[in-house]
């Protein structure tokens, strides 16, 4: 190999470089720099050049019309699709703009609307803990942490303690999203830890619940079971009661999300040596302890790449609630279709939405490949 | 704790048994104070959101009068829209306490379903829009169309029955709600939509350029549309019943949204002061008070002054009265005697 | 007492396990009499009955006979049949497009490895819904009018009413070709086995798959044309309305099939890059080291062995692909949510009924695809020694 740091090397000595590595010497371009790049990374063998030049061809034909219809030809104000078409054969994003608050609060009271964001900003203090583990105070904060999807209940409905109610089928557009994607992922993780658990146990029929309850869950589409909270969940409580139908699909997301959830956590606990269980009981610890001193704090530490993983498939899924009737970002966009103003943009719609979520996953799941490199190396 | 809970179960269906079944609707709203009403997801013209979000149409108001007979205000209703698919489930679920969503009384809904149909509030009857440009000039034209129909409603059911007696081949595009199936129609990935005449009209209304668009002379089915409770509770159906006959009565006897009150006040003839509680009690007899009909007449004026307003010829959807005239306009509504 | 027999871990277990049961069977009791109260109110009953009942709706996608006069049984059929339909299509075409992707990724392509990646991103990171979407409001917006349809070669003509191929129709000789081809087949098969005993004895190679290839293509061939060509194709005709005769594959079949499959494949395509880069890179040099050339190390050392890491999670994605067919709903495909468990459960207020169906059929498709994939997974991991 080179060594071009020997001092001892006399720069006469060309040969005992590589070609292309002589410190006195540009290197010739067949061996390194853009040209030879391309040739080895673009043009290497037949195949190669064929896919470089559909690859180009693809792109030729796409990037600028893209950009033409996103950019250089959208309209970005105007009252009506007449107004957009008049100005650009592109994209009307002016229809995206005058609905906004729309695809993000929903039916939200307009007043009432700090609420909502006062949830979020709460709801990224309740991520610190979870997401870091040096902050000070950690165990402290994980309580509150615990405790934050009843304290954005009260807030968003309200109702108690001075704020004024507001009645769930107000919630809409992307704040519903983020209601049932985040009440989902944080009532199943206890659920999937008991199942996971439950999965693994020694008792028989313990684990013949668990294991059909999760085959369960896991064999049958979402929306089959939003149309359970829909249409079948009101004829197993007792007569002449009622729930709300946003509570009703959410016990049925949770349960949902817990059956996937049963699985990453028992990823997690097959992952740990089986030393640690021994040496648990070697310390005479009962079961609950073991797991809680010592098996589950390491489980869920690998388990939370794929708990962020489930997390954005939930996430995504929140989208379905538009079969039921439930007006999500998607939805509010389909019905803001119907408006006779803007009909038939329902290409923008559509970009929009789908722009949004790419950006939103693509960042949790960086986090989540972040997160298991980072895990990676700690082994 | 399961114990007493099935308990208070089994007391609870005792009851339910001995009454006939689940009573208490109106006592489920007045507690709540609020009417919950299902409706059309937006059909212009009976029930629609406008600019402003609030409420509007032909079913939207006809729910308006009856909140103002039971509550006293006519704003404290809460719309639930649904699907041709998820109206009944709402209903039965008790998510709603009445549909007022053009909604087709037929046998096996009034008996099977367990749904108990009011009145007729709109005869109507199925028919087909097309392109001009199609040159179709009767349905029995559609030999190998594409057609597309809401689902889970009455039309396609006709249609089928329709396209089968006269056995014509066509291909049904089935689709969830009204704006999507207009939608679809206007991409041309139908050549004719069908639903009610009255809904053929509301949407050839939003269309850009209506007179581009026809609707063919075939009415292939009679279309008795009204409002809807659950099966059993007597009492409710007579209130939602009776507020409706109070609109066409109203209509019938001239009194109107504007001259209700002074009406009241020195009522023109028995039939009136019946009507409007300056004589007699009939409201007590419903569990109401004496106003009940006159406030469900002031809330939104009476069955005429709906009609006109949301669907009637001066309005976009252009709908004549036509059935829905009086029967002393050769119309088919006809209010039973208020005593 | 009770303490002593909560403190032996035997017993313990055994409370334990009653207890479960007990409650297990209380809750069921609990909501079973609550669904039997409920519907008492209502004055339903709970019962099968409706299913032999005429449907009276029309299907615009039936793989079997079906008019508005069969039965609700029948409709249920044919909406599990599509939703088979369209989960088998899919699931062939996002494996082969996830294969491909997955192999480019890898590719010492730079350009072709970025672009696929872009596209692996944006499309796993987007709802499969909002495909579905996007994808049939294409086809219906963008595609021309059946009149304007565009001709592919008098093979495939593509408009906003789906695309319409020619439809095969056999003429009587056409048996001789059938049977030409299945003797082929069995042929081919024979003589695969019979090269393998070749080869295991002597270590005598032959070109297996292009003499099979060539078998099974070339016998049926030269029957059919001495058969005297016994097949035409019914060419799609413009009617009035649509273009008539012919095979049409519906917009929402079409929407349907490709959302899931680039979907999953975006998914299937990262399962097969981390599959193959599982595998050691000894394995590489040491096929490398043989005179194996690359494409052969790929095909016979490299994923024979990842196809064990690669077929688990691969079988999880077939299953999220059938149950992400049910989406279906929101664009009008006839599938099982759209038939029995949509206008059905409209038509005949049967919520319990339908949506119990519903529900069983799901998982009696999952359980036979992962007993399915489970089966492979065991032969695959046998050949490991």
């Amino acid at each position: 190999m080179a060594n071009s740091h020997n001092p001892d090397m006399t720069p006469g000595l060309t040969n005992a470089y590589d070609p292309g590595e002589h410190p006195d010497w540009p290197a010739p371009s067949s061996v390194k720099g853009p040209v030879h790049w391309i040739k080895t990374n673009l043009f290497g063998s037949v195949t190669n050049t064929l896919l470089t030049l559909l690859a180009i061809y693809l792109l030729y034909k796409i990037i600028p019309a893209l950009v033409q219809w996103f950019f250089v030809d959208a309209a970005y104000t105007g009252a009506s699709r007449k107004e957009c078409e008049a100005q650009a054969g592109g994209a009307c994003w002016a229809f995206i703009g005058s609905r906004l608050q729309l695809f993000i609060y929903g039916f939200y009271p307009e007043v009432q609307r700090w609420r909502v964001n006062l949830s979020v900003v709460l709801l990224a203090a309740a991520l610190v803990p979870i997401l870091f583990d040096q902050v000070p105070q950690r165990g402290k904060w994980l309580i509150y942490s615990a405790l934050y999807p009843f304290i954005a209940a009260w807030l968003l409905v309200g109702g108690i303690g001075g704020l004024e109610y507001v009645p769930t089928d107000k919630f809409g557009g992307l704040m519903l999203n983020v209601v049932i994607g985040v009440t989902g992922i944080a009532f199943s993780l206890p659920i999937g830890i008991c199942l996971a658990l439950g999965r693994q146990s020694h008792l028989p029929i313990l684990r013949i619940v668990c294991v059909a309850f999760i085959e369960f869950i896991r064999g049958v589409p979402l929306i089959t079971l939003l149309f359970v909270a829909a249409v079948m969940l009101s004829y197993f409580v007792p007569p002449g009661t009622n729930f709300d139908l946003l509570v009703r699909m959410l016990i049925m997301v949770t349960l949902f999300a817990s059956g996937y959830m049963a699985e990453v956590i028992r990823g997690g606990l097959q992952a740990i040596p089986k030393g640690q269980y021994e040496a648990a009981d070697s310390m005479g610890l009962k079961y609950w302890q073991s797991m809680r001193l010592i098996v589950l704090p390491q489980a869920l530490k690998i388990s939370i790449p794929g708990i962020v993983n489930t997390f954005i498939a939930l996430y995504k899924d929140t989208t379905l609630v538009i079969v039921i009737g439930r007006l999500d970002i998607l939805g509010i966009g389909r019905s803001s279709l119907a408006d006779s103003k803007w009909q038939g943009l329902s290409t923008e719609v559509y970009v929009f939405v789908a722009v949004f979520f790419f950006i939103s996953c693509f960042l949790m799941s960086r986090y989540s490949l972040y997160l298991e490199k980072k895990l990676h190396t700690g082994h | 704790m399961l114990k007493r809970a099935s308990f208070a179960v089994a007391a609870v269906a005792a009851v339910s048994i001995a009454s006939g079944a689940q009573a208490g609707t109106l006592d489920d709203v007045k507690a709540r104070g609020i009417l919950h009403c299902i409706v059309n997801t937006g059909l212009p013209g009976f029930s629609f959101t406008d600019a402003n979000g609030r409420w509007s149409g032909f079913d939207a108001d006809m729910c308006r009068s009856v909140a103002a007979a039971v509550l006293g205000d006519g704003e404290k209703v809460k719309f639930i829209p649904a699907t041709g698919k998820t109206r009944f489930t709402l209903l039965n679920s008790k998510e709603g306490d009445v549909i007022f969503r053009n909604t087709t009384w037929t046998f096996v809904r009034d008996v099977d379903v367990k749904l108990t149909f009011i009145h007729t509030t709109y005869y109507d009857g199925q028919g087909f829009i097309i392109r001009k440009s199609k040159g179709v000039k009767s349905a029995k034209e559609l030999d190998g169309a594409t057609v597309c129909i809401q689902t889970g409603t009455t039309t396609e059911l006709n249609l089928a029955d329709f396209f089968r007696a006269n056995k014509i081949k066509y291909t049904p595009v089935p689709i969830e709600d009204s704006s999507e199936a207009r939608k679809n129609y206007l991409a041309d990935r139908c050549d004719a939509y069908t639903t009610d005449a009255s809904g053929l009209a509301a949407t050839r209304a939003t269309f850009e350029k209506p007179s581009d668009h026809v609707i063919l002379p075939e009415i292939i089915s009679k279309e008795p549309l009204g409002p809807v409770v659950r099966h059993g509770d007597n009492q409710w159906e007579d209130i939602v019943r009776w507020a409706v006959f109070a609109l066409i009565q109203a209509e019938e006897s001239g009194v109107t949204a504007a001259n209700a009150d002074q009406m009241a006040k020195s009522p023109p003839n028995p039939d009136v002061a019946r009507l409007l509680g300056a004589e007699g009690d009939l409201g007590s007899m419903l569990g109401l008070d004496k106003a009940w009909a006159l406030r469900a007449i002031k809330a939104q004026g009476n069955y005429g002054e709906i009609f006109e307003r949301n669907v009637g010829p001066k309005t976009p959807i252009g709908l004549e009265r036509g059935l829905n005239a009086l029967y002393t306009n050769g119309g088919l509504q006809y209010a039973p005697p208020f005593r | 007492m009770l303490l002593k027999l909560w403190r032996n871990k035997e017993t313990r277990s055994v409370i334990i396990q009653i207890v479960t049961i007990a409650l297990l069977f209380a809750f069921f009791a609990y909501i079973i009499n609550n669904a039997v109260l409920n519907l008492q109110a209502l004055g339903k009953t709970f019962s099968f009955d409706f299913l032999k009942e005429p449907a009276s709706y029309d299907i615009n996608q039936a793989l079997i006979e079906y008019t508005s006069r069969s039965s609700h049984a029948r409709a249920m059929l044919v909406g599990i049949l599509n939703t088979a339909l369209v989960a088998v299509c899919g699931i062939v075409t996002a494996t082969v497009v996830g294969f491909l992707l997955g192999v480019i990724r890898l590719s010492s392509n730079w350009l072709a490895a970025r672009l696929v990646y872009v596209f692996i991103e944006f499309t796993r990171n987007v709802p499969v819904l909002l495909h579905i979407l996007l994808i049939h409001g294409i086809i219906v917006h963008f595609l021309p009018l059946p009149k304007q349809a565009i001709n592919v070669a008098d093979a495939l003509f593509l408009s906003n009413r789906g695309v319409y191929a020619p439809r095969p129709e056999f003429l009587d000789g056409f048996v001789y070709t059938t049977v030409a081809f299945v003797v082929a087949v069995i042929g081919a098969v024979l003589f695969r086995r019979w090269a393998k005993k070749v080869q295991e004895a002597t270590g005598k190679i032959y070109p297996v798959f292009s003499i099979c290839l060539g078998v099974v293509v070339v016998l049926p061939l030269v029957v059919f044309l001495l058969s005297g060509s016994p097949l035409t194709w019914e060419m799609p005709k413009m009617g009035r309305f649509n273009l008539q005769g012919g095979v049409v594959m519906l917009p929402e079949f079409l929407a349907l099939w490709l959302a899931l499959s680039l979907y999953t494949s975006a998914f299937i395509s990262e399962i097969v890059r981390s599959g193959i880069m599982a595998i050691s890179k000894g394995q590489w040099e040491a096929a490398g080291a043989l005179g194996i050339r690359r494409n052969r190390t790929l095909q016979l050392v490299i994923i024979p062995q990842a196809l064990r890491v690669i077929i688990p999670p691969l079988a999880s994605q077939y299953l999220n692909l059938t149950k992400n067919s049910s989406l279906a709903i929101a664009i009008g495909y006839m599938d099982i949510v759209a038939t029995i468990g949509g206008i059905t459960l409209m038509q005949t207020g049967k919520e319990m009924e339908t949506m119990i169906i519903v529900l069983l059929i799901y998982l009696s498709f999952s359980l036979v695809i992962s007993a399915f994939m489970n089966w492979y997974n065991k032969r695959i991991a046998l050949v490991e020694r």
